[in-house]
């Protein structure tokens, strides 16, 4: 059996699922001044009358490291960056612990000026003066050669608890996206180190030993031991649990829109034949732009718990969100109260919803059902305009061949899956206002920790051959390896794929688990004056975010036991 | 945070899949770096630098400038399609005001196809500008344009386009026809006798050197742009002035570029040549949006760059500052200039040799200009290409008077199918294009 544990903003689920299906739900309240408490509670509530040796694995996905980026609450962490030509790296200052020293490295990997030792010494000694234990060192094109990073590091010597080297974060192109990963990574490193010490201790002492994973913002998960080198990639995997608790129950013969309806936000994302987009770029979060792998997902300012109100004699809906329902006592009528007054929901104050719907009646000059309905109906309507916006956005993602401009594919969902507390209430007048069909996903109180529970491993590789130059390399491997002029784009394929297995075993997948897909496949000829001089390759591959094996057991038990 | 103060469009459409031939510059790898270094900057995640998804221009788009011979499907491939499309994305972005200025990296490149097209010529088939300006006179009514063009070779094919038409102004500055393709572009090319001086040529020495061209930029193209008051500023951006590019003798540099795109604040930019794909385009095209976004670029330095070593000879300097004197004299002089050329005739006629170096096609052509007092007259071509093609071209502007209208109508109507491949007739005023074959 597999434990799943999603934080939440107000509460944390945790699931048990296993060859029956879902074995055991519990929720525990999420403490975010004492998260570990809250974690720890969780985990002792599921496994309490489990016997130890039933249970697999533990996947954790929490907001540990994402609140303390987005409250502004990071350790100081420092930065060395060497630049090149290009824009002043001065604009990318990450804090007053941030050095830029000379070095430069080409788009081709050229050196075009050498590192200074010296110069790196005596930031790094300014850097250990100011009580700075964490560093990052980037380097523009450091992901077409990483040696300045690397001279930096060795110069650096022992003096820091943690070094980051950016081409190790990511193989992607993006310096300024480079500096922030590389940044945030060292900012939460402590935390993330002292947090998870303290849960693998905690669940010793219980006689739980079996490995703890951690999900990603992609939607994948990496071993604990893994996650001390790239504490940065668990930012943001909240919106990845539910994009993932979704795919357990999504078809795979066609394309699925996912509309997560929280209290204040409604979240969303597409699905490929069961298979969740990538993100373009990376995280987006507090203004930092980073290089961590995401999912593709969209939030829009609307959910359950929006403030209702009319302005200008038009119903607005969100953005804000004042507290809970009034039906649940709060202070603002929201579109969960209009569900109490159409008596589509139960178990709030009917009574007090009305109240509250009342004066937006009175303004609008409608009776409070019609009201009601109204408030039902755009609250619906806004959702669906936001997805698709944000489907217009994913096609209109330009590209850089004549073939693919031509074929020009465009995502075209015909398939809703709605999750979320509300979930339910709004599935069947989405499918009335939409003409798409439209499905609940089961048990979706507590869907995003069956998706944490039931995540494969994921990772990318990027491998980058000049047979030209002779050399072969994958930098965030720290690969390389020498080729002659006949090494193909066939056999960049081979190298890749076997790289991409090794890492992914390496983050704690299961060989049954491993699914490579090509994301990049690009081959140039290098001509110099007339004369062809050798190939530039370019490979990119990845496995894909996608569910363990034996998902499709669990997920069918867990449908069969919601049917009945 | 990093902010443009301009806001800036950018389509990016390198064509990865698409060459010439192998080993031709012209070719996959082009803006390989280019697109390595925008990335690596991080260009796209700058407030206010926005790129946009290449559309692809349609068959009239391409009819309303050129007569394609045997057809537009013939002439081009899919990449020019995008590559056209490129150029009117970022000019419908610019006149929806999505953003302040614009520019389309795109290849393969167009300046150098003229009017009638047999088939492609120094790299290019069809004219991204011309067919980006026609687009933007079709949808918004705009007048008047200027193009200024600073790519090594001379625009031969946008000079032709706009030899005769008075409200688009045509300047380039290029190295010296005497040394380098396409051979034309001197100070004497100033336009057709209804439309002298709306052509410029400033033709610059090998070796010239950024204070050379920002001379030129200065003492020239600015004053007559301000004369000229053109609604939108076209910059046909060859990259080929650089010192490092392999096809061309000249001294240029990165910063260089940016800062005569600061001087000349271009509305639309297009990518033309450049094929020193490694040690010049990456940083001459981050130079270049940097400077269209109102961003500092002084530490786009590229390798190799060196102020002594890329800085002119003193002889180069009174030469440019001659060229330029000649080139001011024409343009104030203009009006004079078109009366002399005009005289008493009713017509002008001109022939001319052109060769199509890329699939090796000689083309002859007999043009006939009406000269009117009333309007830009129309244009009739009789071309005949080696390959055995002969076809008939007639050309009325937008802007043609009734009686000018009248006689390209009459000129098509009793052409007579039977002396002719594919006699054309481009009527600008209903935007319609006519073909009768054998």
């Amino acid at each position: 059996m597999i434990i799943g544990l999603d934080v939440g903003g107000t509460h944390t689920d945790v699931v048990l699922v296993g060859e029956n299906g879902l074995e055991k739900q519990i929720k525990v309240p999420t403490d975010t001044s004492a998260l570990f408490h809250t974690v720890l509670t969780g985990l002792e509530k599921i496994t309490e009358n489990v016997p130890a040796d039933e249970i697999s694995h533990t996947v954790l996905s929490t907001t540990l490291t994402t609140n303390a980026i987005v409250q502004g609450k990071l350790s100081p962490a420092g930065m060395i960056v060497t630049s090149g030509p290009g824009i002043d790296p001065e604009a990318f200052r990450t804090s007053e612990h941030y050095f830029i020293v000379p070095g430069g490295i080409d788009h081709s990997g050229r050196e075009i000026e050498k590192i200074d030792p010296e110069k790196v010494k005596a930031a790094a000694a300014r850097l250990e003066k100011a009580g700075i234990r964490d560093i990052g060192v980037v380097g523009k094109f450091s992901a077409r050669n990483p040696a300045h990073e690397r001279q930096i590091a060795e110069a650096i010597g022992p003096r820091f608890e943690k070094v980051f080297l950016g081409h190790q974060i990511s193989g992607n192109f993006g310096f300024p996206r480079r500096i922030n990963t590389t940044f945030l990574n060292a900012s939460v490193y402590p935390l993330h180190c002292q947090f998870f010490e303290a849960v693998k201790k905690s669940l010793k002492q219980k006689g739980i030993t079996v490995p703890i994973h951690i999900l990603k913002a992609d939607g994948g998960t990496m071993g604990l031991d893994t996650s001390i080198d790239f504490p940065g990639q668990s930012i943001l995997s909240g919106p990845a649990a539910s994009v993932m608790g979704s795919v357990a129950f999504a078809p795979d013969y066609t394309e699925t829109l996912v509309l997560d309806i929280g209290g204040t936000s409604t979240d969303m994302a597409v699905l490929i034949k069961g298979v969740p987009l990538l993100a373009p770029h990376g995280v987006d979060i507090s203004g930092y732009k980073t290089l961590i792998r995401a999912l593709n997902s969209h939030s829009i300012g609307i959910g359950g718990d929006s403030r209702v109100r009319v302005e200008n004699g038009e119903l607005k809906i969100g953005p804000d969100r004042t507290g809970p329902a009034m039906g649940y006592g709060g202070a603002d009528p929201t579109p969960t109260d209009a569900l109490f007054v159409l008596e589509r929901s139960e178990g709030g104050d009917r009574r007090r919803a009305v109240q509250g719907i009342e004066p937006i009646a009175g303004q609008l000059g409608v009776s409070v059902e019609e009201a009601a309905y109204e408030i039902f109906d755009k609250t619906c309507r806004e959702i669906l305009a936001g997805a698709r916006e944000m489907i217009e956005n994913i096609n209109s993602k330009p590209v850089y061949t004549v073939k693919e401009a031509l074929e020009g594919y465009q995502v075209n969902p015909d398939h809703i899956l709605v999750l979320g507390g509300p979930a339910a209430y709004f599935a069947e007048h989405f499918q009335n206002i939409s003409g798409y069909t439209v499905d609940t996903v089961p048990e979706c109180q507590v869907a995003n920790a069956i998706g944490t529970a039931l995540s494969r491993t994921t990772c990318e590789i990027t491998l980058f051959a000049d047979t030209q130059k002779g050399l072969v390399t994958a930098p965030e491997e720290s690969f390389s390896q020498t080729v002659d002029l006949h090494f193909t784009r066939q056999d960049a394929h081979q190298m890749g794929t076997n790289l991409l297995k090794q890492k992914a075993v390496r983050l704690g997948a299961k060989t049954e688990d491993i699914e490579t897909e090509l994301l990049e496949d690009l081959e140039f000829n290098i001509v110099r004056g007339f004369r062809l001089m050798g190939k530039n390759i370019r490979v990119k591959q990845q496995i894909k975010p996608g569910l363990i094996h034996d998902f499709k057991n669990i997920s069918k038990k867990i449908k069969e036991a919601c049917a009945r | 945070m990093l902010k443009a103060l301009n806001k800036t469009g950018l389509v990016f459409f390198p064509a990865f899949d698409w060459a010439i031939s192998a080993t031709h510059p012209e070719r996959e790898e082009r803006l390989l770096y280019t697109q390595d270094q925008v990335l690596e900057e991080g260009l796209f995640d700058i407030e206010g630098i926005r790129e946009f998804k290449s559309d692809i221009v349609d068959i009239k788009d391409v009819q309303r400038v050129h007569f394609s011979y045997p057809d537009v499907w013939r002439v081009m491939t899919e990449s020019h399609f995008i590559s056209a499309g490129g150029a009117k994305t970022i000019a419908n972005a610019v006149m929806e005001k999505s953003v302040d200025n614009g520019f389309a990296l795109v290849r393969p490149p167009g300046h150098h196809a003229m009017r009638v097209v047999h088939g492609g010529r120094g790299f290019c088939n069809v004219n991204n500008e011309a067919i980006m300006i026609e687009h933007l006179r079709h949808t918004y009514g705009i007048d008047r344009v200027a193009i200024v063009d600073t790519d090594c070779h001379h625009g031969d094919g946008s000079q032709d386009i706009y030899w005769h038409d008075p409200d688009t102004l045509y300047i380039s500055l290029h190295q010296d026809g005497r040394t380098i393709y396409p051979g034309s572009g001197f100070t004497s090319e100033v336009g057709g006798p209804n439309a002298a001086g709306t052509t410029l040529n400033i033709p610059l020495p090998p070796y010239t050197g950024e204070s050379g061209f920002l001379y030129a930029i200065n003492e020239v193209v600015l004053p007559v742009l301000d004369e000229f008051k053109p609604e939108l500023i076209i910059n046909s951006a060859g990259q080929d002035n650089h010192f490092s590019d392999p096809l061309t003798n000249m001294l240029f540099t990165a910063k260089g570029y940016a800062d005569l795109t600061r001087l000349l604040k271009p509305d639309i930019v297009v990518l033309e040549g450049g094929y020193s794909i490694e040690g010049a385009l990456p940083y001459v095209n981050i130079g270049i949006i940097l400077a269209l976004a109102g961003m500092d670029y002084s530490h786009v330095i590229e390798p190799g760059y060196d102020p002594e070593k890329l800085k002119q000879s003193e002889s180069i300097t009174q030469t440019v500052k001659q060229t330029c004197e000649t080139v001011k004299a024409n343009w104030a002089q203009r009006e004079a200039i078109g009366r002399k050329m005009r005289g008493n005739q009713k017509f002008a006629e001109r022939r001319r040799n052109i060769f199509y170096d890329t699939e090796g096609i000689y083309e002859t052509q007999k043009e006939t200009l009406k000269l009117c007092p009333d309007c830009s007259g129309t244009v009739k071509i009789d071309s005949t290409s080696d390959r055995g093609a002969h076809i008939l071209a007639i050309h009325i502007p937008r802007k043609a008077c009734s009686a000018c209208r009248d006689l390209g109508r009459q000129w098509f109507e009793s052409a007579k199918p039977a002396d002719y491949d594919m006699i054309c007739l481009q009527d600008r005023i209903d935007d319609t294009y006519q073909v009768k074959n054998k």
